[in-house]
């Protein structure tokens, strides 16, 4: 079983649901990011989603691009990325997932990345623009490399959710709503039936991302869900770590990053005695 | 044999595809029905047909550019005149097929990405006519530049939003297009301006602009009695290109050359030469060939001409340049506007910079070539959008 499949299985033993922080690896620095991965891992995130940084990110709303071009700018690729986790792995206790998009992976080279990422450690990716038509050879090579791809899945699947879950490994990433990725002010009402439906076409953990920005969203849809994914929230964090560090002001910084640890440990928090649906 | 593109997974050969979010992939196959469907429908074509021809002015001229011709001394040089369409380039073929496919459907509002404005432009005259909600998204650098078709597209009633992301111009305007659409995919229709972004859309685009391919074949035949030997064009995405080429793909005889933009120079790091120096991979949903770093990160694109100022191509594009069916050559941001001012001087046309980069490849070889020798030059626009901009390159010197 992959390290993902172990995280769930003990959670789930524990009555417990998993939290899944995403940040972008090299924002505002790669030694920043190392160390967040740390801390995160520490205040028990279970599966950290680590972004490889990109110059068009199409399903990414305005605060994780800002951390995009952050982390470009910085001068971080690729190569770095893989680095970074070949660093933490042996550190952390967490499962790693790479988010990146489609083009990173095919001037790599399909069948090399996956390779590298098992190499240096990681458990999972996710390609939010490789749609299942599109996704056979990254399939087969992450299959053959011992690398979870982890589908998304979105409100408006629909009849194509029994073919999206046949492939799944790992979790299924559940987008509670249309858009991108940013904080919503409320969890849709049909979340629950759509995670109800998916479960219907697999046995894998369903996690849910997209909008989730406070304990009490993450306490809702961890009643319904194997997980709660959240990004803008965390990235958001990090932008004020950024913002402090550019004006030059370290002790800033080093609140921010207080204020941020504290603030994931209050996401995991509601989904550590997590009530069953019913 | 003949194969006919794309193939079921939208592909062209091995480019084109439906890179997307999850999120628009029911939309697309929606849209790709909706197409079949509209497209043999007789109450869609009749409306489409009237449309081109009594709003837009269809079919347009193929006009033997008699000054052209003599003053270069050797093909003989037809120019298609997409510049006549109703707001002055080809767009308007598309825009019309699109909103009409929107307006059937029962989408209320529709949302285009546009570079210079002419797409946007485009979009919002066919949003009016048709009493479409229009929101146009535009790169904050390229409103700034293209003031006074930020304001024709207001005055038709649309909305322009700026997109601030990234370069903030037109790589970035269909961005955040394609970010929007996943948000309102229900409601929204998305017009895409050229044979760019996933299946159906390269295919869609295509179809709409293959009037003037159509338009060219009955002409040049009734003028000169044979098809023409070379058709040049100007790629951005490669709308006019496709639509001028696809009729003849599979007339061996007929050369096709696409005109990329090398901006500053090929060998500088400022162009758009998509095909003579970009990689494969995926821009906009789609696989072809883009300009990129060996991280596959996207690069900026230059060139004089905002319409070509695109770092990818169509798909088609990319399996026509591998198949070796077309070339595609450069032309630098300088030799535009010498084409731009010959043109203008010896024919009493102002084409627009875009069409001027087909026109210049035209001044090149047409000297080289017997004066049996019938191009056909897409003169996809007209270039009044363009004069203020020329007036500060060349500073209203009397030349
Ligand atoms: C007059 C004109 N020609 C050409 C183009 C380039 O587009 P395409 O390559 O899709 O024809 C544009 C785009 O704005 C244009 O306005």
């Amino acid at each position: 079983m992959s390290r993902i499949g172990a995280i769930f299985q003990e959670l789930k033993a524990k009555n417990e649901k998993a939290f899944i922080p995403f940040l972008t690896a090299g924002d505002p620095s790669l030694e920043i990011t190392e160390r967040l991965i740390l801390e995160l891992d520490a205040k028990g995130a279970d599966i950290i989603e680590i972004g490889i940084p990109y110059s068009d990110p199409l399903a990414d709303g305005p605060t994780i691009q800002a951390a995009a071009v952050r982390a470009l700018a910085g001068g971080t690729r690729m190569p770095d990325v893989f680095a970074l986790v070949r660093r933490v792995r042996p550190q952390v206790k967490a499962a790693l997932v790479l988010f990146t998009y489609v083009n990173p992976v095919f001037q790599w080279g399909i069948d090399r990345f996956f390779e590298t990422a098992k190499e240096v450690g990681a458990d999972g990716a996710i390609i939010p623009d490789l749609p299942i038509e599109e996704s056979g050879e990254a399939a087969a090579a992450a299959a053959k490399h011992g690398v979870d791809l982890i589908p998304l899945l979105a409100p408006n699947s629909r009849e194509r959710i029994a073919k999206i879950c046949e492939e799944a490994q790992g979790f299924v990433y559940v987008v509670a709503a249309l858009g991108v990725t940013g904080v919503r002010d409320t969890v849709s009402e049909d979340l629950p039936q759509l995670i109800a439906s998916v479960k219907e076409h697999t046995d894998l953990p369903v996690a849910v991302g997209f909008g989730v920005g406070r304990p009490e969203q993450a306490a809702q849809i961890g009643r319904h869900a194997d997980g709660v994914i959240v990004g803008s929230a965390i990235v958001k964090g990090i932008g004020g770590i950024a913002d402090a560090l550019a004006a030059g002001d370290s002790a800033l910084a080093e609140q921010k990053e207080r204020e941020l640890i504290d603030f994931a440990a209050s996401l995991k928090e509601p989904l550590r005695s997590a009530e069953a649906p019913l | 044999m003949t194969t006919a593109y794309p193939d079921n997974k939208g592909r062209f050969g091995k480019f084109g595809g439906k890179f997307v979010p999850e999120t628009l992939m029911n939309a697309l196959e929606q849209l790709e029905r909706d197409y079949n469907h509209y497209i043999e429908d007789p109450d869609f074509q009749k409306q489409l047909q009237y449309y081109l021809n009594v709003y837009s002015g269809r079919p347009t001229s193929l006009y033997y550019a008699k000054n052209l011709t003599e003053h270069l001394g050797g093909a003989k040089i037809y120019l298609k005149r997409e510049d006549l369409n109703h707001t002055g380039a080809h767009k308007i073929n598309n825009t019309i097929g699109q909103g009409l496919l929107a307006k059937m459907t029962g989408k209320k509002r529709v949302i285009a990405e546009t570079g210079a404005g002419q797409h946007g432009v485009a979009t919002a005259t066919v949003s009016a006519l048709l009493g479409l909600e229009c929101t146009v998204f535009m790169g904050e650098e390229d409103i700034a530049r293209q003031e006074l078709n930020v304001f024709r597209m207001r005055l038709m009633g649309a909305e322009v939003v700026p997109a601030k992301s990234g370069t903030r111009t037109l790589k970035d305007a269909t961005n955040e297009a394609i970010r929007h659409w996943v948000e309102h995919v229900e409601d929204t229709f998305y017009i895409i301006g050229s044979v760019v972004g996933p299946h159906p859309y390269p295919m869609i685009v295509r179809d709409f602009q293959r009037i003037i391919g159509d338009e060219v074949r009955e002409q040049i035949v009734e003028l000169e009695g044979k098809l023409p030997d070379s058709i040049i064009a100007c790629v951005g995405g490669g709308s006019n290109a496709m639509g001028i080429f696809y009729p003849f793909l599979h007339d061996e005889s007929v050369q096709l050359i696409g005109v990329e933009a090398s901006g500053k120079g090929v060998d500088t790091d400022e162009h758009a030469a998509t095909i003579s120096k970009g990689l494969p991979g995926v821009i906009h949903g789609s696989l072809t060939y883009l300009l990129q770093d060996e991280y596959g990160q996207i690069q900026p694109a230059h060139s004089i001409s905002a319409g070509l100022d695109y770092p990818g191509i169509g798909p088609e594009h990319a399996h026509l340049a591998d198949t070796g069916r077309a070339q595609y050559v450069p032309i630098t941001d300088n030799e535009a506007l010498e084409a731009f001012q010959l043109l203008s001087r010896l024919e009493g046309i102002i084409p627009a910079l875009e069409s001027s980069h087909a026109i210049a490849h035209t001044m090149q070889v047409a000297p080289t070539l017997p004066s049996d020798h019938v191009i056909v030059v897409s003169l996809s626009g007209r270039g009044d959008k363009d004069v203020h901009q020329v007036l500060d390159i060349l500073g209203g010197a009397d030349r």
